[in-house]
């Protein structure tokens, strides 16, 4: 069941959680290089929980405090208080009806054999005499058994108490059952409600996050936060809640029966108990550890097909597929071993539990045979007696599957808590605004940032964008030249100086103010699972049809989406296979384009695009760019000749600055770096002229 | 498909699986047997008081109880050594399956989803084996067990059976058929909250770019609630399957008792029958519980299974030749002999009419704007694809005639995409020769501009790289994807856009290194920078699959209208005037 209901997380989700995202990692190890270069870590195959359904067992994941936590965790049903006090209320009554029932029925027992013993005895002597008699012939087991059975000789079963036995019986369990649905169906209310909250929360949290939060951290476990471990909060919540809190009290209470209807064979009963925790605590250790390497092993090799099938061009290419085949049937036998290994060593626990409930069955049955042929106890108690030490063991396994199952859940609920715990953005501190008409005069004031404290990337670094300027920043990889414009952005917090955006220090800005007044096109072409259409109106949710057909006219979209049978209604997929990267980069410029900046950010924007559709690009962003200011980042210095001012960055520091003309007369870095890139090769460098004297 | 999938798959443990039959009925008759000792116990023992005849079937009880662990216990070890043993044998189909796929049937799929057959999906089928022979297996020979010992204990009370189990049947039947839906939906919604997330987290800074935060908001919201609502529904239905079950458990004991009673009364019956017949019933009825239960696995169990028996029915598109033709000489003569191509299902070919030579020691470059097909014209020289008309041949023979080792023996390419594999940097580039000396992979190094960066290193050679590259740069990534094509030595270098992620000056000095080591290979290089490929032999200009223009770089200045324009648009407008 709870295999269903575990869901999936990077193997099970199917095609979106075993894509390997590699376009986004591309960009993410661009943008961020300065602090990831050696800060990954090698990504490899975590099953996660869902899988564990799958596999009928959940790894074991400890909580590292599991008693704040656990607290923290029910402290969520807080504002529900009165719903779970009312569940614990209908949980008690459910469970002490079914735990007296069976006594009940025991009762009901005693009547029909009182009814068959009484119906072979002589119908005028009374009971006394009868007992009285057998003691004189000798037979006292029997006079015994007699004199504790309530019954009147030669009469048959009182069919009249039977009824009202088994009636009170039906209701009880009528009733019990009733309970037991209310308080299942009230409590999946609350925790639906407390989840629902939760997860609203972590969402809300995603967005209050400062960005390098993201730069830091493995996308796959943020993800695995946001939703596995919520997912699994919500089935400790649900499922072992509820069935610890029954579990725990059916134990009692059926412990509490045993006595009050012999001592003796409750002691019998008990002596299962330290029995079935040893073989469960015996049993359960080895498969835990069985388990374990069946995880490593079922890792490496999903890792083993995932890396032969993604890279199966290179597999062929290389000539490599028997080398391959032989890995993967070394890795396929090894997780062969282990997982037979885990499930049969597991798959034990149930036959030797049973075998321990067995056991208690059978020295029930003698002990209690002759404690009711000697008179000490009835044979309805006797027969309640089975039912109470079959329903024992039902509920002790279920303690242990949900303290596993709460232990688990309150991992999880430790990783969102710390989600949830996380240094947020420094808190909106909106003095100012900027004017109805900004016209992007951008000035930097020796700025120093730097991502990590020990590592210093931007240090005192000054300029000016004047407004309707163009502003180009080039230099080689690492050198601080995404860093700048995220600056812009207010996507970091400086550590030092100041940036004003028409005058205005941009920290006495709200964000939201800030950035809806710049458009940013950045280096990895981000799109949603959405249509073509949609993911243009993103730049501007309101924009009109009229806006939208514009936008993708001026940015080539209208081109090559005419070409697609869907035209504007194609749905980018996640893997984004219907459209090439280039195009993917021209989708997040028409979406800049809607939203209609007064600022202009281009990430290496065009770096997919080729150069021809690149130079009428160039044209349409000139006439896009025209009295506002824009910032352009490039590796293709035929994107920035045109640029106002040139920036370029070497370290974090501006090493030169001026336009192309005047950067090329200074034969600097950007005479350097020009050269290399039109020269095919720093060793002949007669190749532009040739190009030149050609045209 | 799941059935024939495991008709197919079991039959090499018929064996063991006739052994967890054998062992899951002799427990389930040990198990069936108890009740019925019990019940000796009260009829023959403690009516009449009969003690040494309660200890003898005590003991007897305590042999049988003890059987029934044995026989339970070598079920199981059958069931998981059948059932882990047809999963590794399906996952080793699945795996020798794809790789003798060609590129063309990897892409039908898509490899995201390959993997998801060859490991979640066969799991899933796995699981439903092992469930299977452990409970699913018991239940039917518990009905029939339970049902002939409680005839054998009462045949006019056995109607009860007829009433209770149908009646159990029909209600567990009916909340599994109303969830299964349900949780099909759920699945969905959780995709649905979970792409939402994904996207967010991804697409963060497009998100705060243009202040999309509330917007998004509403998005989850949405997702959130939709998912709320179908759990409800799941939950509401799911808390009914308990207290009905129980519910219909207890009535099945009251009735025994009442019409028991009734049948004791008359002498018909025995008490001590009358318990058996009472443990029989519930014993049948949890075993039918339970295999109801598992029969929820298999819907979705099906689905896997037909999604791994398409791709185990594929028919590879690529076969390797029967008689394959010995080259005569190896030298890397590349002949692409009027070729054209054409993608499954499109309309237009990707190619057409392709014709050119390279003969060693010269270099061939193709350009052309994005989709003018250079990237499948050069997968064709590896025989990712085969051609749709024409032919492409390697010293002479067409490469659909020779065999797979005489290919990579000649070719090696740098593809677009930059992947590595999981391993060291050593295990990487001694991909295409494993037999590569240390020192031959520090040249090869050398000469993709990557040496500075692996002796950077800590453990050089030997440090680790995640799985697709991901723990470094993409420029990284792609100067050790060339030298692993240089250490394999081959006669044909292909550099597929090789040098995209390489800052200028780097790809300036690597191709000057490259010029010397491939000096006498023939090299074929795909290109979006005109400095690239200024000093090919030969530079083909490809546009909508067609070689538009030929010659060196100087011929098609003067020549090709198409590489004008592509020179100029590298180019400012005042230098090109």
């Amino acid at each position: 069941m709870s295999g269903e209901n575990r869901f999936a997380g990077r193997g099970k989700r199917g095609k979106q959680g075993a894509a390997p995202e590699a376009p986004a990692e591309d960009a993410l190890d661009q943008t961020s290089v300065a602090v990831l270069e050696d800060g990954i870590e090698d990504e490899e195959y975590k099953p996660t929980e869902a899988d564990g359904g799958a596999w009928g067992s959940t790894p074991g994941k400890k909580a590292k405090n599991f008693w704040p936590s656990a607290k923290r965790l029910f402290g969520l049903l807080k504002p529900e208080a009165a719903g779970v006090w009312f569940v614990v209320a209908l949980v008690v009554v459910s469970v002490v009806l079914n735990v007296i029932a069976p006594k009940i029925l025991g009762k009901a027992m005693d009547v029909i054999f009182a009814g068959v013993i009484g119906k072979n005895l002589p119908a005028n002597v009374t009971k006394d005499q009868l007992v009285a008699g057998l003691k004189s012939q000798g037979q006292d087991n029997l006079a015994d058994m007699l004199a504790k059975m309530n019954l009147i000789p030669g009469q048959g079963i009182d069919f009249q108490q039977l009824s009202f036995l088994i009636a009170s019986v039906l209701l009880m369990y009528f009733a019990a059952n009733l309970f037991l649905w209310a308080q299942g169906y009230v409590l999946n209310r609350i925790v639906m409600k407390v989840v629902r909250r939760l997860r609203d929360e972590t969402e809300a949290k995603l967005n209050r996050l400062p960005l390098n939060y993201f730069d830091t951290r493995q996308r796959g476990d943020m993800l695995s936060r946001v939703t596995n471990d919520v997912d699994n909060v919500q089935q400790g919540l649900q499922q072992a809640f509820s069935q610890l809190v029954s579990s725990v009290l059916t134990v009692l209470g059926i412990a509490v029966m045993m006595f009050v209807v012999s001592w003796q064979l409750a002691l019998i009963a008990l002596i299962a108990l330290p029995l079935s925790a040893v073989a469960a605590g015996v049993i359960g250790s080895r498969s835990q550890k069985l388990f374990a390497a069946q995880w490593k092993n079922t890792g490496e090799l999903n890792g083993q097909i995932e890396e032969s099938f993604s890279g199966h061009d290179l597999m062929r290419i290389f000539g490599r597929e028997d080398d391959m085949m032989e890995r993967f049937e070394a890795k396929n036998e090894a997780l062969n071993k282990a997982a037979f290994g885990a499930q049969f060593v597991s798959g034990m626990i149930f036959p030797v539990m049973q075998f321990v409930s067995y056991l208690s069955y059978v020295g029930i049955a003698v002990v209690g045979g002759l404690r009711v042929a000697a008179g000490q106890m009835s044979l309805g108690d006797a027969t309640a007696f089975i039912q109470y030490s079959r329903e024992f063991s039902q509920p002790l396994g279920q303690i242990a599957g949900m303290a596993n199952m709460l232990q688990s859940g309150v991992a999880s609920a430790e990783r969102v808590f710390e989600f949830l715990d996380a240094d947020e953005q420094d808190p909106e501190t909106a003095t100012e605004h900027l004017p109805a008409k900004t016209d992007g005069h951008v000035e930097f004031r020796h700025v120093t940032f730097s991502y990590t404290p020990d590592k210093p990337l931007i240090e005192d670094l000054s300029f000016t964008a004047e407004p309707g300027h163009t502003v180009a920043i080039v230099g080689p990889t690492g050198a601080g030249k995404t860093t700048l414009v995220n600056l812009v952005m207010r996507f970091y917090e400086l550590n030092g100086g100041r940036i004003t955006l028409d005058g205005v220090d941009v920290t006495q800005l709200s964000r939201a103010e800030l950035r809806s007044k710049v458009g940013m096109v950045l280096q990895d072409a981000w799109l949603f699972g959405g249509t073509i259409y949609d993911n243009i109106r993103y730049g501007k949710l309101d924009a009109t049809e009229e806006e939208i057909m514009t936008a993708a006219r001026a940015t080539f979209v209208d081109r090559f989406v005419r070409a697609l049978p869907d035209g504007y209604d194609t749905v980018i997929d996640e893997d984004g296979n219907n459209v090439s990267a280039g195009e993917k980069q021209l989708i997040t410029i028409a979406r800049a384009f809607v939203s209609n900046p007064s600022l202009l950010i281009l990430d290496e924007a065009t770096s997919s695009v080729d150069t021809r559709t690149e130079l009428l690009l160039q044209k349409a962003m000139a006439a896009l760019r025209t009295d506002r200011t824009s910032f352009v980042i490039a590796h293709r210095l035929s994107t920035i000749r045109d640029a106002d001012t040139i920036l370029v960055m070497e370290d974090g520091r501006i090493v030169e600055q001026g336009s192309h003309v005047e950067l090329l007369g200074r034969e600097g870095a950007y005479h350097r770096l020009y050269m290399s890139q039109f020269a095919g090769g720093a060793e002949d460098e007669e190749e532009p002229a040739a190009v030149g004297a050609a045209e | 498909m799941l059935l024939t999938l495991i008709k197919r798959y079991s039959k090499p443990y018929l064996g063991y699986i006739a052994a967890v039959l054998i062992f899951q009925l002799g427990s389930t008759i040990a198990a069936l047997y108890l009740p019925s000792l019990n019940a000796q116990i009260i009829d023959q023992g403690v009516t009449k008081g009969d003690t040494d005849y309660i200890w003898r079937t005590g003991g007897v009880m305590l042999a049988v109880a003890f059987a029934q662990v044995i026989c339970a216990i070598l079920g199981v070890y059958f069931g998981s050594k059948t059932a882990m043993a047809i999963g590794r044998d399906l996952r080793g189909a699945v795996f020798h399956k794809v790789t003798s796929f060609s590129a063309k049937d990897v892409n039908k799929f898509g490899a995201p989803s390959l993997i998801t057959r060859g490991t979640n999906d066969v799991q899933q089928v796995q699981m439903v084996i092992l469930m299977g022979l452990n409970f699913m297996v018991s239940t039917p020979i518990m009905c029939v067990g339970g049902i002939i010992m409680a005839l054998k204990e009462d045949v006019s009370l056995s109607w009860l059976v007829w009433v209770a189990v149908p009646i159990l049947v029909a209600v567990v039947g009916y909340l599994v058929v109303r969830l299964i839906p349900l949780f099909r939906g759920m699945q969905g919604k959780i995709d649905r909250i979970n792409a939402v997330l994904r996207e967010q987290i991804i697409g963060i800074r497009v998100v705060r770019a243009f202040v999309r935060e509330p917007y998004e908001k509403d998005r989850f919201g949405v997702a959130n609630k939709d998912l709320t609502d179908v759990s409800l529904k799941i939950g509401s239905l799911f808390v009914l399957m308990f207290p009905a079950i129980g519910m219909i458990l207890h009535l099945s004991t009251a009735a025994v008792l009442w019409f028991g009673g009734h049948r004791v009364d008359e002498g018909q019956m025995q008490v001590g029958s009358l318990t058996a017949f009472l443990s029989y019933l519930l014993q049948i009825l949890i075993a039918v519980m339970m295999g109801t239960f598992m029969a929820m696995m298999i819907p979705r169990a099906t689905v896997c299974a037909d999604r791994i028996g398409e791709v185990l029915d594929v028919e590879p598109s690529m076969q390797e030749p029967a008689n394959p033709t010995e080259p005569t000489e190896l030298r890397g003569h590349v002949e692409f002999r009027d070729v054209t191509f054409a993608y499954p299902g499109a309309e237009e070919p990707v190619l057409s009419g392709i014709s050119f030579t390279a003969a060693p020691g010269q270099t061939v470059a193709i350009i052309g704007s994005t989709g003018s097909g250079k990237t499948t014209m050069v997968s064709l020289l590896s025989r990712l694809y085969d051609v749709a008309g024409g032919a492409v041949l390697l010293d002479g023979v067409p490469v659909q005639e020779l065999a797979r080792p005489e290919i990579t023996k000649r070719v090696s390419m740098v593809p677009q995409k930059p992947y590595l594999f999981s391993g060291t940097i050593a295990d990487n580039l001694r991909f295409g020769r494993t037999a590569a000396e240390d020192h031959e992979l520090w040249d090869a190094l050398a000469v993709s501009q990557g040496e500075d960066f692996v002796r950077a290193k800590a453990n050089g050679l030997e440090s680790r790289i995640a799985q697709g590259g991901t723990n470094v740069s993409g420029g990284q990534r792609q100067r050790l994807c060339i030298a692993r094509a240089l250490v394999s030595r081959p006669k044909v270098f292909v550099f597929d856009d090789s040098f995209s992620a390489l800052d200028v000056a780097t790809d300036a000095r690597l191709r000057s290194a490259l010029k010397k080591t491939t000096s006498d290979a023939t090299v074929i290089i795909v290109a979006q920078r005109v400095s690239t490929i200024t000093d090919a032999d030969q530079i083909l200009v490809l546009d909508n699959g067609r070689i538009v223009d030929r010659g060196t770089h100087q011929e098609l200045l003067v020549s090709s209208p198409t590489y004008q324009e592509i020179v100029e648009s590298q180019l400012s407008a005042e230098e090109a005037a």
